[in-house]
Parts: C-alpha cells; structure tokens; sequence
C-alpha cells in the first residue's frame, strides 16, 4: 500500500492489556490547571521504568468541569490495578494537592472505584469534610491557599496500551516534522495519550537484550547507523526512524489515533522525505491487540 | 394505570396509624386486600375503606386525598415509588424512609424525615419539630436523602442528623442542628437561638446571618469550591434552591461547637 507516495508496510503494531483512570485537574485558570496536569504526568512516559505513563487528555471548558472552572483531563495508565491505584495517588499527592487553587475530580464514573482524594484527604490532619452531592464523595481538605476540593474515587477500566507506528524518513529532520504533524491530529481526539516527550520516542525498542537484566533494547533493526552490521529493516536511504506511541482507552480509540497518525505523516508524503510507515511488530512476544496498518489504512 | 389513592371519607378522632399504606407493602396486594387493612386508630383498629375511599391501582404511586393533621407514619420506611398526599399530616412522615419520593402538600407533624435513609422528601407547608431528628433515646438521625421544605420548620431540625441534605427555604426554630454529627443543612430564612447547639461536623450553610453562640468561632471569610457543585446539585429540585440567584460561594466560616470537637462550621452568605 502506497499514499501519497509513502510505503505502509504489511505489519501490526503489538500492544497489550493495562488498566488506565481518568482524572480531571481544575483551577483558578487554565495556566494552573496545566501546571499541575504537567507535573502529575512528568517522568511517565513508560511502564517500564516509570511505574506508569500518562498524558494529558486534552483542555476542559469550565462548562465541562464539575466546579464550573477552567480543567485539564489526564489520563493514567498501568499494567496493573495495584500499580495505578498507587500511582494516582502520588501523583495526586504531590502534584495536585501542592498545586495552587487545584481541585481534582473523577473523570470516569464507570468500573471499579479507586482511590483519589480518598486517602490524600489525612492531609487534614482530621479537620478534613467529606460532603456527599449526588451520589459523590467529596474531600475538603484545608491548605494554605483556601481549600483542597477533591472526589474521594474515581472509575479504573480496562485499556490497552502500546499501540504504535514508526515513521521513516530521509533525514532526521523530517522524520520529526512529519511526527509533530501526526501528534496535532492525534491530540485532537479523546480517550487516547501519547505519553512519550511530545508524543514522539526516538528510541523504540525491541522485546529482550543480551544483558539478561534488561527486558528491552534498543530496536537495532530500525537503528539507521546499524544498517551495515545488523539484520537491517532499513534501506539506504532512510537515515531517521521515530515512533508514536499510542495508549487508549480501547482498541477502537487506537485504531482511530493511528490512522489519523498516519494520515498526517502521509500527508506531508515522499516529497517532504517521508519512505515508509511501519510499526512495533514483536512475533506475538509483546500482547494479544494487533493492529494491522494496511486495515487501518484502507 | 392511574395512581392508587386514598381519600379520606371524615377525618377522626383518634391518631391513625397509615404505616401500612406505602409502595412497597402494597405492591402485590389486590385492592379487596388493600381494602380490608386494618390501621391502628387510637386504641382500635379501623378498616382503610372504612376511613378512606379507595381508587385507582398503581400501588408504586399513591395519592393521599384530604388527609389530616392524625394521619401519623405517612410513607413509613418507604423503599420505592412514589407517594404524594394532599392535605396534612400527623407526626413521623416519612420515617426511616428508603428510597423513592413523598410529597406532602400542605403541613407536616413532629419527627418528620426521622431517622430517614435515603430518597427525596418534599414538604411544600411547613414541618413541626425534630424534623429529621433522632428518635428519643436514638443517638442518630437522619442518614442520607434530601430533605426539602417550602415553609418553616420547628426547633430542632437536624438534631443527631448523621448525612444527608435538608434544604429549607423558610425559617428554622431554636436548636437548628443541635448534637448534629454530619451532614449539610441549608437555611434561607431565618434561624433561632442555640444554633448548632453541640454540633459535632456538619455544615449549616445560611444565607440570613444567625445568632450564635460564644463557642462557635470566627474562621473568615472564604471563597469554597465545593459551593457550586452543591448547588448545582439543587438545580433539579423545584425549589428557590434550583435557582441561580440564591447560589454563593463566598461565605463567612464560623467553626465550632468548641464545646464539642469543634469539626462543624456554619457558613454564612457574604
């Protein structure tokens, strides 16, 4: 399959079963609301090393918050319920709670309920409120600034997480730009993150290493100053390979992420130095969701 | 099917118990059964067609018609549908109520919304004392639901209340949220002395400044974030708390009764 003059190869991307949560930040206005978004999402990038990955979700209007104020959503994934259980709650902890006029509320009702503001209310030190409004626990938890507002749980689902795409290109430049241009469509849709640094990974990996503490390595495969020396997927001239990492709520969320990806980058197509698509394909070794490119694509 | 109802024939002497006429002992009964139930009446018992006239069948929406200031236990642990009664009633309406909705037109008794659970209860006359009370000798009362009420309430309201709204858009008497454990009561109009006399935690949010007791102490005034989403919560009611204008969130805080742990506070519209 051939668009607008960019190779999409006949391959899935692997991905695999995690839980993920939804939580809502608000504040006095949007700047702060991203300030604490940004700082609860930091250094989560990937399940590997970082306990989880997260991302911004996207902006909220105060008509779609529950305070009525300017919000952000975030979402959270994990491998595990226990993990993102704690996960949330630290990241809760240290970067809502200490966040100037944040309230954080659930931003999904369904599934089992975890954590929120359930434990974090203690900072209180016992002159904390609980309130019930329709159906729903709130905190009050008194700070210095005022009150920390925060629902005690929010809903943990099932989700998938790993679904990918690499980018092929002439230069590293345009590998970068054509990443960008998939990041601004993707961005636009809900239910998904891209937790990397600005969504993009330079170093995707593959399943194993030869040192036997590593789980993963780098994808010397796709490593353009391997080509002469390993068992190269690159032909000569592609000299820059980046991915997008895709997690999402379901399969159908991804689906649709890659394929407005993908559009994107063939969009910008082989006159802007983009060769092929292709994708994170590990045997069957990495997780049971597939996604086929040329399926996505058609 | 239209709504079972209940009309009373010629209002009696002696308090009635009605306990028995709610949604959820009805539910399988057949109107001859309904019929023939016999309802404590003083120190007799008297047939329910001997004391009402009976029509329609929908026993998950019942109607009282004229009733009276002795129909005692109207809606009594009701655990679903609807009941709406026209008239007045005696004391404990709606006690230990469930779930699902009772209405009361015109004025209600002593103890009503006692120890209530959960579900909507609306007065739109008035209410008498201990309304959402403990029962004497009980150490909590109302647990949950909302309480709303047109009119004004007597003394007491809330008293021992443990969770749960009660909105009240008149005048509460002395002793509003005395020895209350939790739970938010709202008052448009004005309150009496001995304001959340022992009050433990809870909320007394007022939009009429209050007279309060030395051991209620002043916190400020605050601009809480919880305010609007409360308030956004009445918006389904057909109350003045639905509307926009009555809603606030800047408040002046008053915590107390630092005679007692001192947790509860009363916050006053700024």
């Amino acid at each position: 399959m051939i668009i607008n003059g960019v190779s999409i190869d006949e391959t899935f991307a692997e991905a695999f079963p995690m839980k993920a949560t939804r939580a809502i930040i608000t504040a006095q206005n949007e700047k702060w609301a991203m300030i604490s978004a940004q700082a609860m999402t930091g250094f989560a990038t990937s399940v590997i090393a970082c306990g989880c990955e997260a991302g911004i979700e996207r902006i909220l209007e105060p008509s779609e918050t529950p305070d009525g104020r300017p919000g952000v959503s975030v979402l959270i994934f994990a491998m595990g319920g226990k993990g993102l259980a704690k996960q949330l709650e630290t990241r809760a902890g240290q970067c809502v709670l200490t966040s100037p006029t944040s309230a954080l509320f659930a931003g999904i009702d369904e599934g089992l309920q975890i954590p929120l503001g359930k434990n974090l209310r203690y900072f209180g030190d016992g002159y904390q409120i609980a309130k019930k409004i329709d159906g729903k626990r709130y905190w009050r938890v008194p700070v210095m600034d005022g009150e920390f507002l925060t629902e005690a749980t929010t809903g943990r689902v099932d989700a998938v997480g790993g679904g990918n795409f690499l980018v092929l290109a002439e230069s590293q430049p345009q590998a970068l730009a054509a990443c960008e241009a998939a990041i601004v469509e993707m961005k636009k849709l809900p239910n998904v993150i891209m937790p990397f640094p600005g969504g993009v990974v330079r170093s995707g990996s593959k399943v194993g290493s030869k040192y036997p503490a590593l789980g993963a390595s780098t994808n010397d495969a796709f490593c353009p100053t391997l080509k002469g020396i390993t068992k190269t997927d690159l032909s000569p001239e592609i000299e820059s390979v980046m991915e997008i990492v895709i997690d999402g709520l379901t399969k159908e969320d991804i689906d649709k992420a890659m394929r407005v990806g993908i559009q994107a980058v063939c969009d910008l197509g082989a006159a802007n130095g983009i060769q092929r698509i292709s994708a994170g394909n590990y045997g069957g070794k990495l997780g049971p969701f597939h996604f086929h490119l040329q399926e996505i694509m058609a | 099917m239209s709504a079972l109802t209940f009309t009373v024939k010629q209002a009696t002497q002696q308090r009635v118990d009605v306990s028995p006429l709610v949604c959820h002992l009805l539910k399988d009964m057949t109107l001859a059964d309904i019929t023939a139930i016999e309802l404590q009446n003083g120190k007799r018992k008297i047939r329910v067609d001997e004391l009402f006239e009976v029509s329609g069948s929908d026993s998950q929406n019942i109607v009282f018609r004229k009733s009276f200031a002795k129909l005692d236990f109207i809606g009594k642990e009701l655990e679903a549908g609807s009941m709406v009664v026209h008239g007045d009633a005696g004391a404990y309406f709606g006690i230990g109520m469930k779930s699902g909705k009772l209405t009361m037109e015109g004025d209600v008794g002593l103890y009503a919304a006692c120890e209530m659970k959960n579900g909507l209860l609306t007065i739109n006359g008035n209410a008498g004392d201990f309304l959402g009370a403990a029962l004497p000798g009980n150490k909590q009362g109302m647990k949950g639901g909302t309480v709303l009420v047109k009119g004004n309430v007597g003394q007491r309201a809330g008293d021992h209340m443990r969770r749960g709204t009660m909105l009240i858009e008149g005048d509460a008497g002395d002793y509003c949220g005395a020895r209350m454990i939790a739970g938010t009561i709202a008052v448009m109009g004005n309150t009496g002395q001995f304001l959340g006399y022992a009050m433990q935690r809870g909320t007394l949010l007022l939009w009429k400044a209050p007279q309060l007791s030395a051991t209620f102490n002043d916190c400020g005034s605050h601009t809480l974030a919880f305010l609007p989403i409360l308030f956004k919560s009445f918006s389904k009611f057909d109350s003045k708390f639905a509307e926009q204008s009555v809603a606030f969130n800047r408040v002046q805080r008053y915590g107390g009764d630092m005679a007692e742990k001192g947790r509860a506070e009363v916050l006053v519209k700024l």
